[in-house]
C-alpha cells in the first residue's frame, strides 16, 4: 500500500497569505538565517569592542587581501544579477536565456570559492589558521577566529547555492516541460536564497578587510 | 503567461541592470573610502550606510520586497525587531573594557 503526500499551494497562492508554501518557507528560513549570521556580527562589535583598538588589526594589517576580496564582491555581485536574469528569462519564456544565466550563476558562485580557496590556502601556507596569526602567526588571534568563522559559514552557503542551482539546471528543468509555474517558483525561492547570501558578503566584506 | 506580464518582467530587467550598476558603483566607492585613512568611527559608520544602501537595493529589487505579500513583510518585521535585539546584546554586556554601555 502507497501514500502520496501533496503539499498544498505549491503552484498557486495561498488564499490567506497570499503567497505559495515554497515561498512562504524560504522567506522563514531566511528569517532564522538572518538570526544566525545576526549571531556572529553581534559577536564581532562585542568582541573587537571589548579588545580594544590596539589588540585588533584592520584586514589590511592582518594580511587579508583587498583587490581580491572586492573582485570577489564583484563576481558575487554579477552572480546576483545573472540569477534574477534566469528567472526573468523564464518569466519571458526564454528558456535557454534561462538555461545561460543559471549556468553562469553557478559558474561565478564557484569562481568566488575557488578566489576564496586560493585565499584560505595563502593564510594556511603563513601558518595562519582559525583563532591564530596576529600579530605574529603563532600568536592566539579572534581576528582570525571571526574571519574563519564567517566566511567559512558563507562559503558553506555558496557551496549549497550552487548545488542547488545545479540540480535545477541539470534535473529540475524537467519540471519546465510538465509543471512551468512550480518551476518559476523553484527558480525564484532558489534565488532568494542566493540573493541573501550575496547580501551576507556585502556586509561581511566591508567588516572583514576595510575596517 | 500573458503578453502583459512578460512586458512587465521586460520592463524589470532594465531595473535589474541599473542596480547591478549601482552595486558595481557603491563596491568601488566602499573601497576607496576605506583608502581616506577616515577616523575608526566615521569609517565604520560609512561602511555600514553604504553596506546598507547595497543590501536595500538587493532586497528590494532582486529579492522583490518592493512589490511582496504582507505575510512577508510582517515575518521580515518581527525578523528585525529580534535582529536588533541581537545586535544590543553587547551594548548590555560587561566585557575586558568595562561595560559597553553606558559610554
Amino acid at each position: 500500500m502507497s501514500s502520496t503526500i501533496v503539499i498544498p499551494y505549491q503552484a498557486e497562492a495561498h488564499p490567506l497569505t497570499g503567497v505559495t508554501s515554497g515561498k512562504l518557507g524560504i522567506w522563514i528560513f531566511l528569517a532564522s538565517e538572518i538570526m544566525l549570521f545576526g549571531a556572529l556580527f553581534s559577536s564581532y562589535v562585542l568582541l573587537r569592542v571589548g579588545t580594544g583598538a590596539e589588540y585588533w588589526p584592520s584586514g589590511v594589517e592582518a594580511g587579508l587581501n583587498v583587490p581580491i576580496g572586492t573582485v570577489n564582491t564583484l563576481i558575487l555581485i554579477t552572480s546576483s544579477v545573472t540569477m534574477v536574469m534566469s528567472w526573468a528569462s523564464l518569466k519571458m519564456d526564454k528558456f535557454a536565456a534561462f538555461k545561460f544565466y543559471l549556468g553562469a550563476t553557478i559558474g561565478l558562485g564557484s569562481l568566488f570559492l575557488v578566489v576564496k580557496g586560493f585565499e584560505y590556502s595563502a593564510k594556511f601556507s603563513h601558518h595562519i589558521y582559525p583563532a591564530v596569526g596576529w600579530p605574529e602567526a603563532t600568536d592566539p588571534s579572534t581576528f582570525f577566529g571571526l574571519y574563519f568563522t564567517l566566511t567559512g559559514l558563507h562559503a558553506l552557503h555558496i557551496l549549497l547555492g550552487v548545488l542547488v542551482n545545479l540540480w535545477l539546471l541539470v534535473y529540475g528543468a524537467e519540471l519546465w516541460k510538465t509543471e512551468r509555474v512550480r518551476f518559476e517558483g523553484r527558480i525564484e525561492i532558489s534565488g532568494l536564497y542566493w540573493h541573501f547570501v550575496d547580501l551576507v558578503w556585502i556586509f561581511l566584506f566591508p567588516v572583514l578587510y576595510l575596517l | 503567461m500573458s503578453a502583459s506580464e512578460a512586458e512587465h518582467v521586460r520592463q524589470h530587467v532594465r531595473i535589474y541592470l541599473m542596480v547591478f550598476a549601482a552595486l558595481g558603483v557603491l563596491t568601488i566607492v566602499t573601497v576607496a573610502i576605506s583608502y581616506l585613512d577616515l577616523p575608526t568611527s566615521y569609517a565604520i559608520t560609512i561602511a555600514v550606510i553604504v553596506a546598507s544602501v547595497k543590501a536595500s537595493l538587493v532586497g528590494a529589487y532582486f529579492m522583490h520586497l518592493v512589490s511582496e505579500q504582507k505575510v512577508i513583510y510582517y515575518l521580515l518585521l518581527l525578523c528585525a525587531a529580534f535582529f536588533v535585539v541581537l545586535m544590543l546584546v553587547p551594548l548590555a554586556t560587561e566585557t575586558g573594557n568595562g561595560p559597553l554601555w553606558p559610554l
